[in-house]
């Protein structure tokens, strides 16, 4: 056991205190308000650099020494280099070597490419991780590798969070694909371009101490400047930062499964049934294939009326693009490119923007974009009867997915779970989400090869597609559709009440608890 | 040591298992269980295996379920398919409890636009196959299935037919050639099946052949529901004998022709522009009509190929077929884009129904359309267009004229 529990306004049980700290519980959405001034970082002054503005040091260990890399510091990477960043693992590489320990790693995302952290984790370089994390290194946490307990943050949460100093960065790494000896820096150009790099803004701003490192060093100015070298501390060049063709992908693509196809069309229906697809509309998807497929039915539809949306919220696509470049969307806003076709479009199209998740999805902003956007498609691995979402844990209780942006598109206009209602018998609506992410109150549509379920709180929608003729089942429905196919009740997770990691909401709070899976018989 | 008897492919699953069984002389049963799911579902297909074996006969064995995410129905037939590699001789059948949703008949007239094939040893397709709604679905059998894999194909199939729901599509069996194909009755017909489909038939010996099974096991079962047939014809002699073939039993639906085994038979292959079938499609066709049936085209094989498929389609209507195979979901919605009626064509159904009402009303025995008399086989060919038109949603019933 992990201390003293509080079931939280949700019904969850939280932990009183998390790594140390004691932790707000959930009180609904809406329902929190921290108060106080911003965090700051300690004053710094410009006579403490070099008046020809050249802040190269001569290695990344220099520059973590020269940073005041010790015991229990606080990291933050980024993941605009995705599966190919080589510079997040060399940061810990060094830190081991140098035989600091209890690091807390902030990733803003991490990757298969990251999985070398498990050993760290393991020795002891770092305590925990707060972050977005998938795969070996979530199945990691809920195995119970971390020493501290895992911080789930939103994107936007991330920016909360370092804004209102829950979490203070000693040291933010930032990987640029092109920067200049001041510290300018930008994703676009380089061999290593990834694009925008729109996760490193609250970063640089708040972290005691800012260290650029790039492969593709620049003359004074490096323009655009989406890092501002006025908040670098040094820079450091690196024979390479990253693995190109696993930083972009060459090429995404749509989905070719029938059914997801069949899922995406539903999808592409409804919101022209509901009317949430018209002229001058606003729409955020993703880069999956059956969001990809979605886009694409999108364009068609508003291509055949002749209309356009007004602006597309990116991670961005070559499908993005092409309804940017056919104009079916008049800007696209990004905080990341995904393939290549992207990296280019914000390079020549002047109506390709990017812009960081610190404006558009920020608690503390004053005003978010995503509450603007009409047409919001969201994944999950499970939703509920009560429409509540869960995006990081499987059933069998282990932590797999990231978090990503995810809760900070739940307060978008309309917000869409295009998801197949069983995937290999594991049902996708269950009766108790394993991990809520996401309160149901903001999620409105929930739409599967089975059928589409409408939020009863939205009526607004159900009287807008009644008469539709698409297949409207409610999610009780739904749900008892599924129950009757995977033929019995699935067994329960075997967790222990051991806290592997919290789940904050996107104002700090915390809404559930990730437990330690218990190690089946026979495993060791 | 005595050997082990399998049921499975290799290679990545989805939704299946493979099972491996080892009899036994004593020592009860054993049961080895692995795969992601095992925390969800292990102790519910243990049972469910123990279940199995114990309707089956089986007392002593060493069983091993390799699990990714099968529905009990297959896990259940793929146990019976190693336990009945290794004991032929056994009669018992082990079956999924029948769903009442499962039980939907059929009708001699009806669309069949689009048939989708799926490999019957391959559940992971069946499960959202309806959704996608073709016209009727084919459990197949036959050429889909790799002959280790003929006896799971079957028992699996017999499984789905009773817990699967197709939706509206047409229950459909391809069975083997000859022996098993009839073996393949014995299991299918008393579950409920719609259609069953006849490979390689080149005279009406094989249809009687068949209708002779059929009709020994719906006495003995006691099954209402007729079994209706589709024979395909893949040879040149089939060509030849298409006639007889088509009226060799009442319960024939149509005449479908499969062209991958027919060109081979001729020595050629198939081409873009199925010059080479030509003649065999149109005698087919030809034949289908005279015994007042329908005929079906054969598949289309170049699944990246939308733009082709639709000219195959138009040229399938063209040529009088009134339907083709689909392998894959995808082909559906271009399929029946192809078979579609146009709007002219449905216009001028509308307007010809039109003045058969007219003209019955007014009770003049003679249709006639501005100058044109219009004949009986041309008012009811546009009451069939009328309705295709209705059913694929192209016209409410209303403006269609009715």
């Amino acid at each position: 056991m992990s201390g003293r529990m509080i079931a939280n306004t949700a019904g969850r049980l939280v932990p009183e205190k998390v790594n140390g700290q004691t932790v707000i519980p959930f009180k609904g959405v809406g329902g929190h308000r921290p108060a106080g001034k911003k965090h700051g970082p300690t004053i710094s002054t410009a006579l403490d650099y070099p008046a020809d503005g050249n802040k190269c040091v001569g290695s990344l260990k220099e520059a973590l020494i020269k940073c005041g890399l010790c015991d229990g510091m606080k990291i933050s990477t980024h993941h605009h280099l995705r599966n190919g960043d080589l510079v997040s693992n060399e940061v810990f590489t060094i830190a081991e070597e140098l035989d600091v320990k209890g690091l807390v790693w902030l990733p803003s995302a991490s990757f298969p490419c990251h999985q070398p952290v498990i050993g760290h984790l393991e020795r002891g370089t770092i305590d925990h991780i707060e972050g977005s994390m998938n795969g070996e290194i979530g199945r990691a946490v809920t195995d119970g590798k971390m020493r501290g307990t895992a911080v789930l943050r939103s994107h936007g949460g991330r920016c909360q969070a370092i804004q209102d100093g829950e979490v203070t960065i000693d040291i933010a790494v930032i990987a640029a694909p092109s920067a200049d000896a001041f510290g300018n820096a930008n994703g676009m150009y380089g061999p290593s371009a990834c694009g925008g790099l729109g996760y490193v803004l609250a970063d640089y701003m708040y972290a005691e101490r800012v260290i650029v490192v790039t492969d593709n060093l620049q003359q004074f100015p490096c323009m655009p400047m989406e890092v501002e070298g006025n908040y670098v501390d040094c820079v450091v060049v690196m024979d390479k930062i990253g693995i190109p063709e696993q930083i972009i992908s060459g090429t995404t693509k749509i989905t070719s499964s029938p059914d997801r196809l069949l899922i995406a069309e539903l999808t592409a229906q409804f919101c022209e049934c509901a009317g949430i697809l018209r002229d001058g509309c606003a729409i955020q998807a993703g880069a999956g294939g059956t969001s990809l497929a979605i886009g694409n039915f999108l364009q068609k539809i508003l291509a055949a009326k002749n209309e356009r949306a007004r602006f597309g919220f990116g991670g961005s696509t070559k499908y993005m693009v092409q309804m940017l470049e056919a104009g079916q969307m008049e800007h696209i806003l990004d905080a990341q490119c995904f393939d290549l076709d992207a990296v280019r479009s914000l390079k020549e199209n002047v109506n390709h923007h990017s812009v960081s998740v610190f404006n558009a999805y920020n608690f503390h902003s004053k005003g978010n974009y995503t509450s603007m956007i009409d047409i919001m498609i969201l994944g999950a691995t499970e939703v509920d009867v009560d429409f509540n979402g869960n995006v990081v844990t499987h059933s069998d209780g282990h932590l797999l997915h990231g978090i990503g942006g995810w809760q900070n598109c739940l307060h978008a206009k309309c917000v869409i779970l295009p998801i197949p209602s069983v995937r290999d018998r594991i049902p996708t609506i269950v009766d108790r989400v394993t991990t809520l992410v996401g309160p149901g109150e903001l999620i409105d549509v929930i739409i599967t090869e089975r059928g589409i379920a409408i939020n009863p709180l939205r009526r607004d929608l159900l009287a807008a597609v009644k008469d539709s003729g698409l297949p409207l089942k409610t999610i009780a429905q739904l749900k008892a559709e599924v129950d009757e196919i995977i033929g019995v009740t699935p067994e329960k997770p075997h967790l222990t009440d051991e806290v592997a990691a919290i789940v904050k909401w996107v104002d700090g709070t915390v809404i559930d608890t990730i437990y330690k899976v218990a190690k089946s018989e026979g495993e060791k | 040591m005595s050997a082990d008897f399998y049921s499975g492919v290799a290679g990545k699953l989805s939704s299946d298992c493979r099972v491996s069984y080892q009899p036994r002389e004593a020592g009860g049963i054993e049961i080895e269980l692995s795969g992601k799911l095992t925390g969800m579902y292990g102790r519910a297909n243990v049972e469910l295996a123990r279940r199995t074996l114990s309707q089956l006969g089986v007392v002593n064995a060493l069983l091993r379920i390799e699990d990714f995410g099968a529905l009990p129905y297959v896990i259940m037939a793929r146990i019976e398919a190693a336990v009945k590699t290794a004991h032929p001789e056994i009669t018992a059948e082990a079956l999924p409890e029948q769903k009442p949703q499962c039980c939907t008949q059929s009708r001699k007239q009806r669309r069949r636009t689009t048939r989708l094939y799926l490999p019957g040893n391959q559940p992971k397709y069946f499960l959202n196959a309806g959704l996608h709604q073709p016209d009727g679905v084919i459990l197949d059998l036959e050429d889909s299935v790799h002959s280790g894999e003929k006896l799971s194909a079957r028992l699996i199939t017999r499984n789905a037919l009773r817990v699967i729901n197709f939706y509206n599509a047409e229950k459909m069996v391809r069975i083997n050639q000859g022996g098993i194909g009839l073996a393949d009755l014995d299991t299918i017909v008393p579950q409920n099946v719609n259609v069953i489909l006849i490979p390689k038939v080149e005279t009406a010996a094989q249809i009687h052949a068949v209708e002779t099974r059929i009709a020994e096991l719906q006495e003995r079962y006691a099954l209402a529901e007729p079994v209706y047939l589709m024979p395909i014809i893949e040879s040149a002699l089939g060509v030849i004998n298409a006639w007889p073939i088509a009226c060799a039993s009442t319960n024939i639906v149509s005449l479908a022709i499969g062209l991958e085994d027919y060109t081979a038979d001729l020595g050629t292959n198939t081409s873009a522009t199925g010059i080479e079938s030509l003649y065999a499609r149109s005698a087919v066709v030809n034949a289908a009509a005279a015994a007042g049936i329908g005929a079906q085209d054969s598949v289309f094989s170049n699944l990246a190929d939308k733009d082709g498929l639709l000219t195959a389609a138009l040229e399938a209507k063209q040529l009088g077929f009134e339907g083709k195979g689909c392998i894959h979901p995808g082909q559906i919605a271009t399929i029946k884009k192809g078979f579609a009626p146009t709007y002219s064509e449905i216009e001028r159904a509308g307007a010809i129904v039109a003045a058969a009402e007219q003209a019955k009303a007014a009770g003049i025995g003679v249709v006639s359309l501005g100058s044109k008399m219009i004949d009986t086989p041309v008012v009811k060919k546009a009451l069939t267009v009328i309705a295709l038109a209705q059913d694929m949603g192209l016209i409410t019933a209303k403006a269609g004229g009715l």
